[in-house]
């Protein structure tokens, strides 16, 4: 379209700005994978060189020999986002049904409530949180760092599927409950088939939440090192003497790759999916 | 309700009886959402309220009634924080917002290569925040990081410099690193609106011959006015409750230069295992975070008034 175009100049401009943004984006990644492809001799080289002939992906083997948990670090982020992911659905699919299709007393004043807990960190309620983990014994248990994470992904799991749920025609619905069919039965056998796409995004984004909220409730609630997940795991690589920075980087940039590639699939729903809310009004 | 449905058995009642029964079943559906977030939610926050009138600590737990407030009010300290941790909040959203503008206009442009970029400009949000931060760690490294190794070699600096080690340059440090965590979600939720903008109201600028900047300040700004609004105030509530970035790049320090009340609470909570005093700043975010929400909320409305949102 002719308002559409732009002068080769406009155009070079335009370029130039995206590249500016972009490198201020992506300069710690980049940053990352030249420190993890680096032997130590010249990260600790004075003054600063960007490049160097020694590159090597030697840092990727030596980083499971310095930290021989590392492994199990990353099954452990894994194992809970996927838990936590499991378990808010459980919570999220019929709550999100009810306020996409349903109408009830009180349905706005308790979804204000759920959204209302986004205003709150973990880190507000971490004492009554840290006390109630020690008395039912579950502080240094998976179940630790799993329950706080699904309390606080629930809201944003049941924002986010309404949405979806309301864009599925409520003909179908009505047709199979006039035929005769439960309320449970019209939920169960015709809306979650037709909203398996929905699903699936709300999933990945509730399981890229559930990856990346599990720090502070590790570090707080979490001592025994063959459970923690990787964010906290990574500071073993600090030792007394230094930091071995190359593997460290090698280390981050690995334990990242599972939430990369189920985004890199994704990622198209996803942008559509996570920023529905901002023009749905 | 049940009482009329049973005694008129008409058409009526038939559509009271369906209704009374939706209800039943929504409640059904929500309740155990509801219930969960309440043990793990909102029974802590009554929790920390109570706790806050205590002394709480490993070893027990008496009542003090209103002593820990009065200790945190009475010290000058608390003010100095309460006052960072807003300055902290109003610069880093007002970057954020910012630099959100920028980004979404960006990668509005009609420009080949536009769906590479913003894919490109996702990562900082979805990777755990606690990574980026090591990232962020390792520029900063004053002897051989990037940013002091670069800057040496245009001659910014002439030596090593730690960023992370002088209250000032640490707290504007956190800050930069705060706004790449949180710039690729606000120019996304940007672009989103940027894109339902109808563009028949282009089209008509356009033909009047409106260049493209007026059609940006004219139409664009006020279009998604709404949604900069309420993404400020998103922004400015995870902001104010911002920990690992802070946590992580200098534990509140040095000094307590970096200290914003949500670390402080932690520091005082869960690093000294004064339950009461902590509960006690706890009790202060909520409330002031409370109230500023109610005023921003407030302003929202106006807002969506002035640029007749329903």
């Amino acid at each position: 379209m002719l308002m559409d175009r732009y002068t080769l100049l406009q155009k070079i401009g335009i370029y130039a700005a995206i590249f500016l943004f972009l490198s201020f984006i992506l300069l710690p990644f980049a940053e990352m994978f030249r420190t993890s492809l680096s032997p130590m001799s010249h990260l600790f080289h004075s003054p600063y060189e960007i490049w160097t002939t020694e590159f090597s992906f030697e840092a990727y083997s030596k980083m499971w020999e310095k930290v021989p948990l590392l492994g199990r670090y990353i099954w452990n982020s894994i194992y809970i986002a996927t838990m936590v992911t499991t378990i808010t659905m459980v919570f999220v699919v019929p709550a999100a049904y009810a306020y996409a299709r349903l109408d009830f007393p009180f349905k706005a004043l308790s979804l204000g409530t759920f959204l209302a807990v986004n205003m709150f960190t973990g880190a507000v309620l971490l004492i009554p949180l840290y006390r109630i983990m020690r008395t039912l014994g579950l502080l240094n248990t998976y179940w630790a760092m799993i329950i706080p994470g699904v309390a606080f992904l629930i809201p944003t799991g049941i924002w986010l599927l309404r949405g979806y749920l309301e864009k599925i025609p409520k003909e179908l619905e009505e047709a199979a409950f006039v035929d005769g069919a439960s309320r449970m039965y019209t939920l169960r056998r015709v809306v979650l088939p037709l909203a398996v796409p929905g699903l699936i995004v709300v999933g990945v984004s509730v399981f890229i939440g559930a990856y990346a909220q599990q720090y502070l409730f590790a570090i707080t609630f979490n001592q025994i090192p063959e459970l923690q997940p990787l964010p906290a795991g990574l500071n073993q690589f600090i030792g007394y003497q230094s930091v071995e920075w190359n593997q460290m980087m090698a280390a981050a940039l690995t334990g990242i790759l599972p939430v990369m590639v189920v985004f890199l699939f994704l990622q198209k729903y996803l942008v559509a999916g996570l920023t529905a809310g901002a023009i749905k009004e | 309700m049940v009482d009329i449905a049973e005694r008129q058995p008409n058409a009526v009642t038939m559509a009271k009886r369906r209704g009374l029964s939706e209800a039943w079943f929504a409640w059904l559906l929500i309740l155990p959402a509801l219930a969960f977030i309440g043990v793990i939610v909102a029974w802590p926050l009554l929790e920390t309220i109570r706790l806050s009138f205590t002394n709480a600590d490993l070893g027990g737990e008496s009542w003090v009634g209103l002593a820990n407030y009065q200790k945190l009010l009475s010290t000058p300290k608390f003010y100095e924080i309460v006052g960072r941790t807003f300055f902290w909040m109003v610069l880093s959203v007002s970057f954020k917002m910012i630099m959100g503008l920028i980004g979404a206009t960006l990668l509005n442009a009609a420009v080949p290569g536009r769906a590479l970029f913003r894919m490109l400009i996702m990562p900082p949000w979805i990777i755990p925040i606690a990574i980026g931060c090591i990232g962020w760690l390792w520029l900063y490294n004053g002897q051989f990081g990037f940013l002091a190794g670069m800057s040496q070699r245009i001659g910014i600096l002439n030596g090593p410099f730690e960023f992370l080690a002088y209250r000032n340059s640490a707290f504007y440090s956190a800050i930069v690193t705060d706004v790449w965590v949180g710039t690729p979600m606000v120019s996304l939720f940007f672009l989103a609106a940027m894109q339902g903008v109808s563009r028949d109201l282009y089209e008509a600028a356009w033909v009047d011959g409106a260049s493209r900047w007026y059609r940006f300040r004219r139409i664009t700004i006020p279009q998604i006015m709404p949604v900069i609004v309420s993404m400020a105030l998103l922004s400015a509530i995870w902001t104010f409750n911002s920990f690992e970035i802070i946590w992580i790049l200098t534990q509140g320090g040095p000094r307590g230069g970096t200290t914003t009340m949500i670390i402080d609470t932690y520091k005082t909570a869960i690093g000294n295992f004064k339950f009461g005093d902590g509960a006690a700043r706890a009790v202060a975010i909520v409330v002031i975070l409370g109230l500023f929400s109610l005023l921003y909320m407030g302003l929202l409305n106006r807002v969506n008034k002035h640029y007749g949102v329903k």
